[in-house]
């Protein structure tokens, strides 16, 4: 078992891993090595393709986890320049499962908001593995408002299993520190882009996710709980997450049809964590037109055309 | 009383006769925080208050109107609204079947009831959760019906109340249950800008995506006392942090302790409480 590879990514690991020693063999070995090396190479992208032609909704609900896909930190180095980090909620403290800040989009200020995972244990723990504390949505909101007074697009990345459910995050509110970034992003008088970049863990990721454009990433989820959360109390077993998964319909293409989602940001072949640069790309043609088009709105028609996206929501008479 | 020792003693023919002991289903209730036995019509004109303890039992939504509105001049809002399964979603049972048991359990179409009427002479739009349709679960007719109560508040200039009771987001219509919470927290934005209040009564128990969106919204938030109140539920929270729970964790008193709410109020007293509060936010309104 290759751990940089998914249960279901294994037989294109084995091709991977052949490929590389055939490669380090070098000039030195026989001379059809790289022959031998290019007939692997194709075989490996025909399997990668067929394998991702057609993946389960718990295939991709893992693919949004991977543990090599690029976090919200990535895509700021990639896709913005000039971000100054901001920190703090200026009334309890730093919560590093969100990072914001200003930055440039080809040469425009932007706010940038989104939760934040660890890439190695240290990180992860100091991330809180990107489920934020009420701390976390306030100094959001903060900046959130502080981008209105500035007149700059708010840009927010979505990537959390969720709020965390912990002692102190309810002591501090939990609870109203997202309803209260729900009803602030409702009426924000600032155009607003939510990405999902992998998980959307329920309200923990919806509290930085009204807006005027929800884009995902091909290989995101996006749902009101965790697979494995559903099955256990529906199926009364986390056996079923594969179930729950299907049933709930969390994928990016599933939550288009439904109306749900304004648009699919496709990844390279095989997922995003292939190739960071690549979906990087792919998000920022895809804020750039989406933004430019925003921005040409005035703030009424964009207040208006917020309200009718939020009330529409399930319900079309 | 177990039954082990005794088995033995008794002849079998006496056995059945010891279970003619036990109160009559019906008549009489008994409290689940102090074990008193109540008789039901007594429980009832208190308000279901337990009155050995004042343990604030759970009331349907309809019941509950029913006790904070004036007898006259009331309007149900919205009752034509009824669900749909747009995921035909499915597990150990479908979503439709659930559906049509909580309807022919409650008699209620989806988990709120709305309504227009008088709190001792003042209007109001008051909705009610429904605990016992589906634990109160917030789905698309339950956000569309809020939606449209504010709305009634805003025509009709008045104040919306809402009591909640609920455990959160209906995950059996997935993220058209969750875009429930946006939706409800941006009508209480325009509520807002027409400067009407909004009074959050939490009632045993708020969880999940209610609480963490119109529940804790309230220009005032009050709650009955001793009821469960919070965003993760007790047994995630003890899972995560694999530490006990502190006596009294996210029960209204702590709530209150840790400013998530204005005030505790006691069952009898609601009707007063919010007419006093209505009457002094919004003073033209009053009769």
């Amino acid at each position: 078992m290759n751990p940089n590879y998914l249960d279901f990514e294994q037989p294109i690991a084995e091709l991977e891993s052949k490929i590389e020693e055939l490669s380090s063999m070098g000039d030195s070995a026989a001379l059809n090595i790289n022959d031998e090396v290019k007939q692997l190479k194709d075989k490996s992208l025909s399997l990668t393709e067929s394998i991702f032609s057609d993946l389960s909704s718990w295939q991709i609900a893992q693919l949004a986890r991977h543990p090599k896909r690029p976090y919200t930190l990535d895509y700021v180095a990639r896709i913005f320049t000039e971000f100054d980090e901001l920190h703090g909620d200026r009334t309890y403290g730093d919560d590093k499962a969100i990072v914001g800040g200003v930055a440039r989009l080809d040469g425009k200020p932007v706010m940038l908001i989104g939760h934040q995972k660890g890439r190695d244990v240290k990180e992860k723990v100091r991330r809180n593995f990107g489920m934020p504390q009420p701390e976390g949505y306030r100094k959001a909101m903060r900046l959130m408002q502080m981008a209105e007074r500035f007149k700059m697009p708010v840009l927010t990345f979505i990537d959390t299993p969720g709020a965390y459910p912990g002692i102190e995050a309810e002591e501090r509110g939990q609870s109203e520190a997202i309803a209260r970034n729900l009803a602030v992003m409702a009426s924000l008088r600032t155009p607003i882009i939510a990405t999902v970049i992998g998980e959307g863990g329920s309200g923990g990721a919806l509290a930085i996710g009204v807006c005027d454009h929800l884009q995902m990433l091909q290989y995101s989820t996006y749902s009101v709980i965790s697979p494995e959360g559903c099955a256990s109390i529906l199926w009364k077993s986390a056996e079923y997450a594969s179930d729950a998964a299907e049933a709930m319909g969390l994928t990016a293409r599933r939550l288009h049809e439904l109306g749900l989602v304004d648009q699919v940001v496709p990844e390279p072949l095989g997922g995003g964590h292939r190739d960071h640069d690549a979906v990087a790309d792919s998000i920022k043609a895809a804020l750039i037109e989406n933004l430019e088009r925003l921005s040409a709105k005035d703030e009424e028609t964009l207040m208006t055309e917020r309200y009718q996206r939020l009330m529409s929501y399930g319900f079309n008479g | 009383m177990s039954s082990s020792w005794l088995g033995k003693i008794l002849p079998s023919v006496g056995r059945s006769s010891t279970k003619k002991t036990e109160v009559p289903e019906g008549l009489w209730k008994k409290c689940a925080k102090c074990g008193a036995f109540l008789y039901r019509p007594e429980l009832e004109k208190n308000q279901d208050v337990c009155p050995k303890c004042d343990h604030h039992m759970r009331i349907n939504a309809r019941r509950r109107l029913d006790l904070f509105l004036d007898a006259e001049g009331r309007e149900e809002l919205a009752a034509e609204l009824e669900p749909v399964d747009r995921l035909k979603f499915k597990d150990s049972k479908r979503y439709k079947d659930r559906l049509a048991s909580a309807q022919k359990g409650t008699g209620e179409k989806d988990a709120l009831v709305a309504f227009r009427g008088t709190v001792q002479g003042y209007p109001v739009v008051a909705v009610a959760f429904e605990f016992e349709f589906l634990g109160g679960s917030m789905g698309t007719i339950v956000g569309e019906k809020f939606v449209r109560a504010a709305n009634a508040a805003i025509e009709h200039s008045c104040p919306l109340v809402c009591f909640s009771a609920s455990g959160g987001a209906r995950m059996q219509e997935a993220l058209f249950s969750l875009m429930q919470m946006a939706k409800t927290s941006a009508v209480l934005e325009k509520l807002k800008e027409n400067r009407l209040p909004f009074f959050s009564v939490m009632t045993d128990p708020v969880y999940g995506g209610v609480s963490a969106s119109l529940a804790m919204l309230g220009d005032i938030n009050l709650a009955e006392p001793n009821a469960l109140i919070g965003f993760a539920g007790p047994r995630v929270i003890e899972q995560t942090v694999r530490q006990k729970l502190p006596e009294g964790f996210q029960r209204s008193e702590f709530l209150l302790e840790h400013g998530a709410l204005d005030m505790i109020v006691h069952r009898h007293e609601l009707r007063d409480t919010l007419h006093r509060l209505m009457d002094k936010l919004l003073p033209q309104n009053a009769a």
